[in-house]
């Protein structure tokens, strides 16, 4: 400070005013500081974007490649018919498409209804022993390797009866798909804030009204939401099938046989020697994408409009 | 101005503690039918305990207990007959943000009758109605029941909630710091209600503007600390305090 105005007071000739004032080398300091500071900002967010961009490659990698081999699989006969090997192109894989979506069923018939009761107990007493309890093991199950899953259920529900079934896969996926549900439930639910719950106990609420008519249904699209992705996640498992529902190169519709599936499907055909099949593989992994995809789709519909309800005139 | 006979409160020796934290120590205070009761005093002196015990709200934090009585006319709140949520429809609660549920503007009145087995129809628009006009809401939301409940403003929701509590048809009307979120226009409209209510339910009302006290209330309750220092008409306890700390605390040398 001193220094520019110093000359000024002391009278300096002009020319050196000139130089010392705004102009002079303390901002051009500062100017040197800016541009410096401007250079680091960029480099910054060049690496940034270089990172996401390397981040996003294999992704679009795999789905262009998916959509290029996938594609040529696609035709009718590929959602109609039973693998052949007879034929050039292979056949269809009708049967693993229908067995993945039994599968599916069975598991969220089965999963979907005990993770959703158990995130809702989470949520609304978490500080018993249940739910300490429970909660941990949600986690570690969560964290367990899928084919460890596998080899469970083919301890509890295939060893006992003697054969592989849909009904042990379906139950497998289960297992992977309660605790995923569970957490997410318990994370939308305890959103729900307090003061819901308290108006609804104040006006003479019973508690399990409260909880089902409030929490859980100003949470339902969020749990939805959660449902579906944890769908859309078993819904590609494969190690969990691998001896549970086993596989089936015709077509089963019966839950007590073993049931083909999309993901073993993939596995079995993309490592055989026969073009027909490997181009099989490809198609099946194309619509085991667009499946995930259009779950994601509808699970990020849900979460909008659960946005929108929440924010709506606040 | 009818005056209601039922709605009568009374504390006998009322202590509460949150875990090993005393929040009320031996409060004994009655409140009469149909009055207004101003509850003040500095932050965390327990005047939303005292207010929570009232309906028994008290009891949804884990690890609280209480000593002493709560007798609502001549029935002890606590009784093992007494059936909670009953008690809660009898004494209805307005919280100091607003918290209309997500849903229409009639149904959120028209949960308290429902839940009385009102069934849809002329009976229940006609509840839903009358609450509505009691919390002077209704000639703003009589042409869009069906609206959103979020979608009105701050203060409206507050009438609503109130609408909502009485539609229960409660003889005692709890509210803690009901107009402390909203801005002035809203707050003269929640004290001009609160004023018309008097003598048809018993208020007991929460509010650290002691203006708003003398204007809604007939009598008030000075707490500091937990206790109860002094209680009395609202105009002589503002005008000529008994107590030393309740002279202190209205005329802002502390809290
Ligand atoms: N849920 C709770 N858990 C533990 N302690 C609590 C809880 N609620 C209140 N307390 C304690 O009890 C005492 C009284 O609290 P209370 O909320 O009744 O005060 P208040 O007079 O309403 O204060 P304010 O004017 O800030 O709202 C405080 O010391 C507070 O810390
Ligand atoms: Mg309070």
């Amino acid at each position: 400070m001193s220094s520019i105005v110093s000359p000024t007071v002391l009278g300096a000739p002009s020319g050196r005013r000139e130089r010392r004032v705004p102009g002079g080398h303390e901002l051009a300091n500062a100017s040197r500081t800016a541009q410096r500071r401007q250079r680091t900002d960029r480099l910054a967010t060049l690496l940034i974007w270089s990172g996401a961009a390397l981040a996003l490659l294999p992704l679009a990698l795999i789905i262009g490649l998916l959509l290029v081999r996938g594609s040529a699989a696609l035709s009718v006969a590929f959602f109609t018919e039973l693998p052949d090997l007879s034929l050039p192109s292979g056949g269809g894989i009708a049967n693993a498409i229908a067995g993945s979506a039994l599968l599916v069923g069975i598991a969220s018939l089965m999963g979907l209804p005990i993770g959703i009761a158990a995130g809702l107990h989470l949520a609304t007493h978490p500080h018993t022993r249940l739910s300490r309890i429970s909660r941990y093991l949600s986690d570690v199950l969560n964290g367990v390797p899928s084919i460890v899953i596998g080899v469970f259920a083919w301890e509890v529900f295939v060893r006992p009866v003697g054969h592989f079934s849909a009904w042990a896969g379906g139950l497998a996926l289960a297992v992977l798909l309660v605790p995923l549900v569970a957490r997410t439930t318990e994370t939308v639910v305890s959103l729900v804030p307090v003061e819901l719950t308290e108006a609804a106990l104040a006006l003479g609420f019973p508690r399990w009204r409260t909880s089902l008519q409030v929490v859980l249904r100003t949470a339902l699209p969020g749990i939805v939401t959660g449902a579906l992705v944890a769908v859309a996640r078993i819904a590609g498992e494969t190690a969990p099938l691998l001896f549970t529902a086993f596989g089936n190169a015709f077509w089963s519709m019966s839950p007590d046989e073993p049931i083909a599936a999309l993901p073993l499907t993939i596995y079995a055909y993309a490592g055989s020697p026969y073009e027909g099949w490997q181009t099989l593989a490809w198609g099946g992994a194309l619509v085991l994408l667009l499946l995930v995809a259009g779950l994601s789709v509808v699970a990020r519909l849900a979460t909008r409009r659960q946005l929108s309800r929440v924010g709506a005139g606040r | 101005m009818i005056v209601t006979t039922a709605g009568a409160l009374r504390f006998t020796d009322f202590s509460v503690w949150y875990g090993a934290r005393q929040a009320l120590h031996t409060v004994t205070i009655a409140i009469e039918p149909g009055i207004a009761l101003a509850l003040i005093g500095p932050s965390g002196c327990g005047k939303s305990t005292l207010l929570r015990a009232c309906n028994r709200m008290t009891e949804l934090v884990p690890g609280t207990r209480h000593t002493g009585t709560v007798h609502l006319d001549d029935g002890e709140i606590h009784a093992r007959e007494v059936d909670v949520r009953a008690l809660r429809q009898r004494v209805g609660m307005v919280f100091q943000q607003s918290n209309p549920l997500p849903r229409s503007i009639f149904e959120n009145v028209a949960y308290g009758p429902r839940l009385n087995g009102v069934p849809d129809g002329s009976e229940l628009t006609d509840r839903v109605t009358e609450a509505l006009r009691r919390a002077a809401i209704w000639d703003e939301v009589a042409d869009r029941l069906d609206d959103p409940a979020l979608a009105l403003s701050g203060g409206q929701q507050q009438r609503l909630c109130i609408a909502r509590a009485l539609a229960n048809d409660p003889e005692v009307l709890l509210l803690d710091e009901p107009a402390s979120a909203l801005d002035p226009g809203a707050t003269q409209r929640i004290e001009e209600l609160l004023y018309d209510l008097r003598g048809s339910v018993t208020i007991v009302i929460v509010t650290h503007n002691l203006q708003q006290a003398a204007r809604v209330s007939d009598r008030t309750a000075f707490l500091y600390d937990g206790r109860l220092v002094e209680v009395g008409e609202t105009s002589a306890l503002f005008t000529r305090p008994r107590e030393a700390q309740t002279e202190a605390f209205i005329t802002g040398r502390f809290g």
